[in-house]
């Protein structure tokens, strides 16, 4: 990458795998698994979490000198719920139904561990330019987990993706469906969010050894 | 019957962990052990039953469309609505720093049980969650709004409480090495929630003739549920785990 140095992109590529947010250090998994039942709402939550962290990490560690340290969190709180908002809003204005099927997981953002912990983690300490690759680098690696867990879900719950029927259709049992295929009505229940995660966190440490847990 | 109604739907139905998610954060975090797990329950709890009906209020009389009506005519036109994140944060930080200066006042040897889980309750998703469900799902008064506050703590607090005893005694298993830890803590959550998902039959099951049995057997079921679901659950666990 010739407009990052070396260190700057590695704050951009640790979180998407070896220090990934969610499988990793287990931050924001709050709304993270609620709402992966669909691909779309999972795509449209992450791109809402890379504006809220991003900016959110800028403005903090632009006003990072002047917040005394004993109200930081409400300081913090006040600068994520403003993000909120406008996010909230422009979901409202263009995409009314999908900001239905979020419904309370976009006030959720704000108490996002991801955001308070990359504030508290990175951008006190850091200048504007890096803590906003270190929100952009985080927020994907939340980003990519949801998409995956939506993605499964979607697939193997509904059969389709993005609201597209990739596996034929099951009334007039085309494709797939011909062949005896049936949809997996337990991947849309919310529990299998968790067991979906569970199954990647399996993946991702079988084959990286350093990351396993000793109990 | 219409509160009893709504304290086991937020109990047990709409269980904040696992039919909402809230809260997880702290859930995996801090669900090592039960004893700590206990502290950070009853402080989530006290923080639920507190905030609620104050952002009920707040949402009342300042927020919702023609909220501003006692103020004059008119004001009955304003919505503020949109300040509702703002607003819900704002009182649930000032509130969780309150109640720590007063908890250390009066009661410090609750302090120094609850005292490092208090700072971490602000930005619980649980707390939040709390208000912003009570907003969405119009809860009509104040004292339901205490109740259905009251009733997702104890939701958030069984679950936190099942899953550190269920993760002090998978210790002593043979999990796969990658699994350690957080993978199967989710996986256990997982096969929890369907667990929970079994109550959902509990309120719309009965029929009017019989209103007043079922209620007997779910005020009996209380005590009992939590032992028999971690049974349960720890049973399919090890099946799992095998």
């Amino acid at each position: 990458m010739g407009l990052l140095s070396k260190k700057d992109s590695k704050l951009i590529l640790d979180p998407l795998a070896d220090n990934n947010p969610i499988t990793i250090q287990v931050l924001g998994i709050c709304s993270a698994l609620a709402i992966t039942a669909e691909l779309e709402a999972a795509i449209v939550m992450s791109i809402s979490v890379l504006f809220v962290l991003g900016l959110g990490n800028v403005v903090i560690s632009l006003i990072r000198n002047i917040i005394p340290s004993k109200i930081r969190i409400i300081v913090q709180l006040t600068v994520v719920a403003a993000l909120v908002i406008i996010v909230d809003l422009v979901l409202k204005a263009f995409a009314y139904e999908l900001s239905k099927t979020l419904s309370v997981f976009v006030g959720l953002i704000i108490t996002n561990c991801i955001i308070m912990g990359r504030f508290e983690a990175f951008a006190l300490g850091n200048g504007p330019w890096r803590s906003f690759l270190d929100g952009i680098g985080n927020s994907l690696g939340y980003g990519v987990i949801l998409i995956i867990v939506g993605f499964f879900r979607e697939l193997l719950g509904s059969g389709t993706l993005l609201g597209i029927e990739v596996l034929g259709d099951p009334i007039a049992k085309t494709g797939l469906y011909a062949m005896g295929y049936e949809n997996n009505g337990f991947m849309l229940l919310s529990p299998m969010a968790l067991i979906v995660v569970g199954i990647i966190i399996w993946v991702q440490r079988s084959r990286n050894k350093a990351l396993i847990e000793d109990h | 019957m219409e509160y009893l109604e709504l304290f086991f739907k937020s109990i047990f139905i709409d269980n904040m962990v696992f039919a909402t998610f809230l809260g997880m954060c702290s859930y995996l975090a801090v669900s090592k052990k039960v004893s700590t797990a206990v502290g950070l329950g009853a402080a989530v709890i006290f923080v639920l039953l507190v905030t609620v009906p104050l952002n009920w209020l707040l949402d009342q009389y300042l927020l919702q469309e023609g909220a501003l009506a006692w103020l004059g005519e008119e004001y009955a036109q304003y919505d503020l609505s949109f300040l509702s994140f703002i607003m819900f944060i704002a009182t649930i930080a000032t509130m969780v720093q309150l109640v720590e200066i007063i908890v250390e006042k009066f009661s410090p040897s609750l302090y120094n049980s609850l005292g490092i889980f208090l700072p971490l309750i602000a930005v619980n998703c649980a707390i939040l969650g709390g208000s912003l469900f009570m907003q969405s799902r119009e809860i009509p008064t104040l004292g339901l709004a205490t109740v259905y506050g009251l009733g997702s703590g104890i939701g958030w607090f069984l679950a936190i409480l099942a899953i550190a005893a269920i993760r002090e005694k998978i210790r002593y298993s043979n999990v796969p090495p990658a699994l350690r830890g957080l993978g199967i803590t989710f996986i256990i959550t997982g096969l929890m929630a369907i667990g929970f998902m079994s109550f959902g039959g509990m309120l719309t099951g009965g029929d009017e003739e019989v209103t007043e049995e079922p209620k007997a057997v779910m005020i009996d079921q209380k005590d009992e549920v939590k032992d028999e679901d971690k049974k349960d659950i720890a049973d399919n666990t090890i099946k799992v785990v095998e």
